[in-house]
């Protein structure tokens, strides 16, 4: 199993156990576990409703990729470690990471 | 204040509202679209203008916007009249059975019948954090450039880093006293060629390119004059300003239609699948915004949905014929 701990708008937080080898984006776990998250694009990196800050894990989860930045780029502000979602695959190295919802409701 | 009388009133103009103006053609139902974005196709021209779509029969492959041009291609034998750039705020039901349909602008539609093509909700502006931001609204500062003219020989402040921060600023140096474009970054990601020309224009200094820094706080009377700005090295600085137009995209929201007394069913309006009316009678609800057992939110699903709705609405429009279905081949499609 893979353990993340989402922290949500509110400041709560909340854990979500993933089982290894699904082939899911983090947005996608996040949907189906009832989360607030828009992804009005469906994962297409275009709309950044997806929007989530890595608050702990391994350092390369931390940098966001190029097309991701062409998105968030776009936004007023973005936290330092700021990702999209739709564009981070689970996978087992992710176990004990901590992410933190941005995206609007 | 705009009136105008129509027999359907569709709210939004993505590509179901588009179809629905033919089938409502075809039965001779006139429409009137209002979307509250400046331009019509809803997500296809907002989100995904240049991706192909490939599941619209007869079309193995075309883009989200060819569909979008061709819709309007086929639905102009019908005249079809638009508020753009207007939310619809408020429905209000006469006694004879007909609705009033009221945009934040004042525009008042009269119609018959009033379908809900409203997709995923209304296209709003993302809101940045500066102070006073929501004081000098239509006092100065706009989400959306309208009228290009609204801004000749004025001191205009552009914010973000998008394509349209980059696009208008450009169009704008051409019109505007002064074009400030004001982005917290230091590099442009939109289209590398308009990152180009900005970067070209503030050069030969007919844009001032303000990096790393935002806009922190507006000030002004009766309208806007002063704006405030934060670098990242946490300095303060201020420059004039008659307008400041924050572009950092859009995000839908469901808005005023959700407090219409309609069925509500997670943020999308229930509706009967045998003519996809709403609990609400003379009110349809078609494409993505609806929801029913078995919903698929598709563009085919919500073309199929604008034909049984216009079949349905006809009893609402012309009261004392009776509808007889005939295939469009059998007449062809006579405009009026
Ligand atoms: C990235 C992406 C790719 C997609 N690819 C496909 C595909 O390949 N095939 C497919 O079939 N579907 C695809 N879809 C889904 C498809 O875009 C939608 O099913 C379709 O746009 C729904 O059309 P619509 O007319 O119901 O709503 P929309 O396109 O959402 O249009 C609704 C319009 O209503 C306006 N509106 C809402 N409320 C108000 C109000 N109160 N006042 C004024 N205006 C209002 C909005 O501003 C908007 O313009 C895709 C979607 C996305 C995001
Ligand atoms: S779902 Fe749209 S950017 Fe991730």
């Amino acid at each position: 199993m893979i353990n993340l701990t989402i922290i949500d708008r509110d400041g709560g937080s909340r854990s979500v156990e993933i089982p290894e080898g699904i082939n899911l984006s983090l947005m996608e776990v996040l949907k189906a576990s009832e989360y607030d998250i828009l992804a009005t694009c469906g994962g297409m990196a275009l709309c950044a409703t997806c929007h989530v800050q890595v608050i702990e894990g391994p350092e390369e989860y931390f940098t966001a990729t190029d097309t991701e930045l062409d998105v968030l780029d776009t936004l007023p502000y973005a936290p330092p470690a700021s990702r999209l979602a739709c564009q981070i695959r689970i996978t087992e190295d992710m176990d004990g990471m901590v992410f933190k919802l941005v995206g609007e409701e | 204040m705009e009136h105008i009388t129509t027999d359907i009133c569709i709210i939004g103009a993505g590509p179901v509202g588009l179809f629905a103006v033919f089938e409502a053609g075809l039965l001779k139902m006139r429409c009137h679209l209002i979307d509250v974005l400046p331009q019509v196709g809803g997500q296809l021209s907002e989100i995904y203008p240049h991706k192909p779509i490939y599941d619209i029969p007869g079309y193995p492959d075309v883009t989200a916007q060819q569909l979008v041009d061709n819709l309007m291609l086929q639905i102009a034998p019908f005249h079809p009249t638009f508020s753009l750039g207007e939310r619809v705020e408020n429905l209000q039901r006469n006694e004879d059975g007909s609705y009033n349909i009221i945009t934040n602008d004042g525009t008042v539609v009269h119609c018959q019948v009033v379908v809900i093509a409203g997709g995923l909700g209304c296209f709003e502006p993302r809101k940045p954090e500066i102070d006073r931001l929501t004081d000098f609204e239509g006092k100065g500062v706009a989400y959306m450039v309208k009228n290009p003219e609204h801004f000749r020989d004025k001191k205009v402040v552009l914010a973000g880093g998008g394509d349209s921060a980059l696009d208008w600023a450009v169009f704008l140096s051409n019109v505007a006293e002064r074009v400030t474009l004001v982005h917290r970054g230091d590099t442009f990601r939109g289209a590398p060629d308009s990152a180009e020309k900005v970067f070209d224009l503030a050069r030969e200094g007919k844009i001032d390119l303000i990096l790393k820094s935002n806009v922190v706080a507006l000030t002004g009377d009766d309208r806007l004059r002063e704006i405030t700005l934060l670098d990242r090295d946490q300095q303060v600085s201020h420059i004039e300003a008659d307008h400041l137009i924050p572009l950092f995209g859009l995000s839908p929201k469901l808005g005023p239609i959700a407090d219409w007394g309609l069925n509500i069913d997670r943020s999308a309006i229930a509706v009967n699948t045998v003519d996809y009316s709403t609990n609400i009678e003379r009110i349809y609800a078609i494409g993505d915004i609806n929801t029913y057992l078995g919903k698929l939110k598709l563009i085919l699903c919500g073309f199929h949905e604008s034909a049984l709705m216009a079949q349905s609405a006809f009893k609402y429009v012309f009261p004392e014929q009776k509808l007889s279905f005939k295939y469009t081949t059998v007449y062809g499609v006579s405009a009026f």
